[in-house]
């Protein structure tokens, strides 16, 4: 009998390694470092912030996530319905590095996340208000699974338990059929505009602690031209 | 000894693909929607936010006691005229279904209030609300976008606030009601 089962063992552990590998390495995934609106001719509105959740002005979740919410005293989102949920709200900066508003984003887990297919996915949506030019609505579908091989696996795998380098992906993957967000204007001259925008992320630390240590975002909405 | 090392193998790539295939990763909780239809109104859905327990965030210019305590709100003159606030959204049986941003902003051109709602098992909804409300205190607005389950649907939605009258020691000061009332968009033929 044992003379079986050793080897059945060792072919379920070689199984299961074969089966990491081929996750980690997904055909079925591709890196999607550039953004679709990079070879837009339309205007493009560009707004960065810190996706370091400290740099925020909130950012809260169910509070046993690995990135704890800020400030300390925010109200955490502990109830059933929204515990896989995250809230931030962040003043949200113009190409020049200049206050151009402020964003909030309600994110969640997505239940077509699909490993297989390489989809960790989110749910998300951007509630923007710039003052001077008016206010959007950007919902998008996220898939985190390049950031999540590139750098939390790496870091994990590090002894120190952190990761440093550079990271560039467009973390954007629908719903629009380039992999790009939904955005519609609310008001402003952004009143009843329909478009697509982008989210990209630029990490260069991440701390298995502490979540991402040094990691800006860039928020890209594309201005269609006026039909008149 | 090959045969029972290939098996293994075999088993538990079958396995592992079963598993990731089958059993969802992500389930999120679903409250039953508490959803009136009204003839010629469509389907009405009362949200709201018990003042102060579900307010997570007030951002706005010169508060003496920000909330929450530590909020670091930005002195940028582009923020004078932004009030910013993040509420816990609840269903008519008082459980949290949701999340909502309401952002009011006054600039020289244009004032704005407007909502949004994020049900995470549900969709989000898009909120464009009156800047001025009635003299009934009721703010009316049209919904602008929806996601999800609110995808295919337009609408409108009143705001106003209901003062607590219980008299009770614990009870919230009041409510900020949120009334919608969705139709689905008719597809061209």
């Amino acid at each position: 009998m044992i003379r079986y089962l050793l080897p059945l063992l060792g072919g379920i552990l070689t199984g299961l390694g074969l089966m990491y590998g081929f996750l980690y390495y997904n055909p079925m995934s591709s890196a999607n470092n550039l953004s679709p609106l990079s070879v837009t001719e339309n205007e493009v509105v560009r707004l960065n912030y810190s996706a370091v959740a400290q740099d925020t002005l909130i950012y809260t979740n169910n509070g046993e996530s690995q990135i704890a919410p800020y400030p300390a005293k925010v109200q955490q989102l502990w109830e059933t319905p929204i515990r896989l949920t995250t809230a931030t709200a962040t003043v949200l900066s113009d190409s020049r590095g200049q206050v151009a508003g402020i964003g909030v984003k309600f994110s969640s887990r997505s239940e077509q996340t699909n490993i297989l297919r390489g989809e960790i996915l989110m749910d998300s949506v951007w509630h923007i208000y710039l003052p001077a030019r008016g206010s959007v609505f950007m919902e998008q579908s996220e898939n985190y699974w390049n950031y999540i091989r590139d750098i939390v696996v790496p870091a994990r795998w590090s002894s120190g338990d952190n990761w440093r380098g550079s990271w560039l992906g467009n973390i954007t993957a629908g719903p629009g059929a380039l992999g790009t967000a939904s955005v519609t204007g609310g008001s402003g001259q952004f009143e009843y505009m329909i478009t697509e925008g982008v989210e990209l992320f630029s990490a260069k630390a991440y701390s298995v602690e502490h979540g991402p240590v040094a990691m800006s975002s860039e928020i890209a909405i594309e201005i269609p031209r006026s039909k008149d | 000894m090959i045969k029972s090392f290939v098996s293994g193998i075999l088993l538990s790539i079958a396995v592992s693909v079963s598993v990731l295939y089958y059993v969802p990763i992500v389930k999120q909780v679903r409250e039953n929607s508490m959803i009136t239809v009204i003839p010629n109104v469509g389907n009405t859905e009362v949200f709201h936010a018990n003042v102060p327990m579900d307010r997570i965030m007030i951002g706005a210019p010169r508060q003496a006691s920000p909330l929450p305590t530590g909020l670091n709100w930005s002195d940028d003159e582009r923020f004078s005229g932004i009030r910013a606030e993040l509420f816990k959204i609840r269903n008519a049986n008082e459980t949290v279904v949701g999340v909502a941003s309401r952002i009011a902003g006054s600039t020289e051109n244009d004032d704005i209030v407007e909502w949004v709602l994020h049900l995470p098992a549900r969709g989000s909804v898009y909120l464009i609300m009156e800047s001025v409300a009635d003299s009934g205190g009721y703010r009316a607005g049209e919904m602008r976008a929806g996601t999800e389950e609110f995808g295919d649907l337009l609408g409108q939605a009143i705001e106003r606030w209901v003062a607590d009258t219980s008299g009770d020691e614990y009870a919230p000061e009041g409510k900020i009601e949120l009334i919608t009332a969705f139709v689905a968009v008719q597809e061209e033929l």
